[in-house]
C-alpha cells in the first residue's frame, strides 16, 4: 500500500503517522502543503494532528484551503482512501469530505489523556480487523474535539452506521459520545483520538495497531 | 471600502465558551444575565467596487463554518 503524510506549518503528529504507517507495513511518502499534487498510485492519504496554520479563524480552516487539500479532495472523490486524525479531521470536515464540525470542548478545556472508545461499524478498511463492541484505547490531545452536527445529519449518519467509533466516556460534549465519522462511501475516515499513538509498546498501548493492519490488509487485498 | 463581517453560532448550536462567560458575569455579581453568545467580528478592507455579493462568497468558503456558523455583513 502506498501512503501520503500531509505536512502543513503546525503539523505535529506527521511523524507518528509516517511511522505507525511503516510499522504497519506502507510506503509511505510525506507531501508538503504547497504541493498541487499527490504523488502517482497513492492508496492512502493521512491528514495528521497538530496545530495546522496555528489554528487562526477555526481549526483546519486555512489548511482546507490550501492546494495539497483541493488534490486530497479530488483522491477522496475518485474512492481514494483518506485517514483524518484530530487537526486532521478538523481539516476533513472544513473541506466537506466529513459531515459536521468540531466545537470547542464543553468544558472549555484541553483534553490530553488515554480514552476508552468502542467500535460502532466493522463495515470500513479501517475497522474491518475488529469485532462491533470492541473497546481500545487512543490517547485524545485536543482544544476542540466536541463533534457537532445537525439533527437530521445525526440521523443519516446513524442509519447508514457511519459512526465508526463512540466515546465509553464522553470527554468533549460532543454528539451521540462521537469520536470518529466515515464519509458515505466509508472510504473517509477522520477522528479525534490518535491511534497513531498507540502501535507501539512504549506508547503505553498497542491498540492502534489493529487499525493500520486492517487497512493495509484491505487495501493490499483489494 | 470596508466591510464587517459578524460570525455567529447558529441558533441552537451550545456555545460552551458563551456559557462560561455568562457564568463568569454572574460571579463578580452581576444579575440577571441570562444568556452569553460569543463570536467573531471580521474586518475587510476591500478595493471599492467589491460587491456584498463577493463578500458573501468570501464568508461561505472561508470566513464562517456554515455548518455551525452564521454571518452577517455590514458594508460601510
Amino acid at each position: 500500500m502506498r501512503a501520503a503524510v500531509v505536512v502543513f506549518p503546525g503539523s505535529n503528529c506527521d511523524r507518528d503517522m509516517a511511522v505507525a504507517l511503516r510499522a504497519a507495513g506502507a510506503d509511505v511518502q510525506m507531501v508538503w502543503h504547497k504541493d498541487a499534487d499527490l504523488p502517482a498510485d497513492i492508496d492512502l492519504v493521512a491528514v495528521p494532528g497538530g496545530f495546522s496554520f496555528g489554528d487562526y479563524l477555526r481549526c483546519g480552516a486555512i489548511a482546507a484551503q490550501s492546494p495539497i487539500c483541493k488534490a486530497v479532495v479530488a483522491h477522496a472523490q475518485r474512492g481514494g482512501y483518506v485517514l483524518g486524525v484530530c487537526n486532521g479531521f478538523q481539516v476533513l470536515t472544513e473541506t466537506g469530505l466529513l459531515p459536521g464540525a468540531l466545537m470547542r470542548n464543553s468544558n472549555l478545556k484541553f483534553i490530553c489523556k488515554d480514552v476508552d472508545l468502542v467500535v460502532k461499524t466493522t463495515d470500513s478498511a479501517f475497522t474491518s480487523a475488529h469485532t462491533v463492541g470492541d473497546m481500545v484505547r487512543y490517547p485524545v490531545a485536543h482544544h476542540d474535539g466536541n463533534y457537532s452536527i445537525d439533527s437530521d445529519g445525526l440521523a443519516r449518519i446513524t442509519g447508514d452506521d457511519r459512526i465508526a467509533f463512540s466515546y465509553a466516556q464522553n470527554p468533549n460534549g460532543s454528539v451521540a459520545d462521537i469520536a470518529g465519522v466515515l464519509s458515505e462511501n466509508r472510504r473517509v475516515l477522520g477522528m479525534m483520538p490518535h491511534p497513531e499513538r498507540a502501535v507501539d509498546a512504549g506508547h503505553g498501548g498497542t491498540d492502534g495497531q489493529a487499525l493500520f493492519r486492517g487497512l493495509l490488509d484491505q487495501l493490499v487485498s483489494a | 471600502m470596508k466591510a464587517r463581517v459578524y460570525v455567529m453560532l447558529k441558533n441552537g448550536v451550545l456555545d460552551p465558551q458563551g456559557e462560561a462567560v455568562r457564568h463568569a458575569l454572574g460571579t463578580l455579581g452581576f444579575d440577571g444575565v441570562q444568556g452569553v453568545r460569543q463570536g467573531k467580528v471580521i474586518e475587510l478592507d476591500l478595493a471599492d467596487g467589491t460587491t456584498e455579493d463577493a463578500i458573501a462568497q468570501m464568508c461561505e468558503k472561508l470566513l464562517a463554518n456554515t455548518v455551525i456558523e452564521s454571518y452577517r455583513i455590514e458594508v460601510q
